[in-house]
């Protein structure tokens, strides 16, 4: 090994625009491109409008809480437990937020100009600030993270359109093969980010009792999912943590 | 209440927005108190993600739309074989996504519609 490499210069102008140039070559430019096209394609496959679409990216910005809002508008769910499982679904926001606020916050940071990176923060923007932001001067994060945050959105709300166009527009087997682009990229984004047991588990056990809960025709099937495959993939991880204490 | 009562705009705000959101705000609020490691918090996070997996069981096996055409086999198998392809590529998920779709529409194109 030779020497540690030397730090970089602190960037201390410029956030916004360095953000958009960083998200731009960020492999979650891509990742979200094709997302959004399974969701706009799922839009249009459910009937819904293609400004209803493009608003459910800006607004909501969370690919799973977005194709569970569209799946449990059909006929036949209620409303609430729509709203339960969207909520469910976003949890994972609350903590990426919780660890966020350290890295952006001043003690002259106002409420106000925290809503609106908070409201960009999903995992995709999360990650990329918490990379570069120690080469960048503390006053300039949030406007980094807003530059990150606005042009991933803004990827998205693009590709929503252009998933919903091409649905209404390809063949069958191309439209169907749009639809299967929301599963299988969430499916693998997903294990990719499951690290722990805990999360493994969880994966595994809600891909094998959704079918079935579903199946067998429950009311609140998916929260019924997620409250068994939830509930025993903690159990493993607890009695995992008790036989292997952490060193 | 359902859909059509609401109207999906409104639906959108209350049902698809606000329960959403509420947890980037919150995020601000409980900055101090909450240890992200919490069990609650931990406990939560693997619900989420059973949640997220039914739905994207779900959505494979969906009895409606464009994909119900495609016969299920295909469905299934293209994502096991672009879930492999991910985990023999080091976890890449642009190689999963790839080789999964690729399966599904040389699938769909054998034994579709």
């Amino acid at each position: 090994m030779s020497a540690p490499p030397a730090p970089e210069p602190l960037i201390a102008s410029g956030g916004f625009v360095l953000g958009c140039r960083t998200a731009l070559t960020s492999v979650f430019a891509f990742v979200i491109s094709f997302t959004y096209i399974g969701f706009g394609a799922l839009c249009h496959d459910y009937g819904l409008s293609m400004g209803w679409a493009m608003l459910s990216t800006a607004l909501q910005w969370a690919g799973p809480a977005q194709v569970i809002l569209v799946t449990g508008l059909g006929p036949g769910t209620s409303l609430i437990e729509t709203a339960v499982a969207v909520s469910l679904s976003s949890v994972r926001l609350l903590p990426i937020v919780v660890a966020l606020m350290p890295v952006i916050r001043q003690e002259s940071t106002r409420l106000w100009q925290l809503l609106v990176p908070v409201h960009f923060m999903a995992v995709s923007v999360w990650i990329e600030t918490i990379r570069a932001a120690p080469r960048i001067a503390r006053d300039q994060r949030i406007a980094f993270c807003n530059g990150v945050g606005l042009t991933l959105l803004s990827i998205g709300v693009v590709f929503t359109a252009v998933g919903y166009t091409i649905q209404a527009l390809l063949p069958a087997v191309f439209a169907a093969g749009a639809m299967f682009m929301t599963p299988i990229s969430f499916l693998v984004s997903t294990a990719r980010n499951a690290r722990l047991l805990l999360d493994k588990l969880a994966l595994g056990l809600g891909l094998a009792i959704g079918p079935l809960m579903a199946y067998s025709k429950v009311d609140f099937d998916l929260l019924w999912t997620g409250i068994i495959a939830g509930t025993v993939a903690y159990g493993a991880h607890r009695l995992q943590r008790r036989w292997r204490p952490a060193s | 209440m359902t859909l059509a009562e609401l109207g999906p705009y409104l639906a959108l705000i209350l049902v698809g927005f606000l329960p959403n959101e509420v947890w980037r705000v919150m995020g601000i609020a409980v900055v101090r108190g909450l240890d992200e490691n919490s069990q609650i918090i931990v406990w939560v996070r693997a619900v989420a993600t059973a949640i997220l997996a039914g739905v994207m069981a779900q959505l494979i096996m969906t009895t409606s739309g464009a994909l119900a055409a495609i016969p299920l086999f295909v469905r299934v198998g293209a994502a096991a074989i672009g879930f492999a392809a991910f985990m023999a590529a080091r976890k890449s998920v642009f190689v999963g996504v790839l080789v999964g779709e690729l399966v599904f529409l040389a699938g769909a194109w054998m034994y579709g519609p």
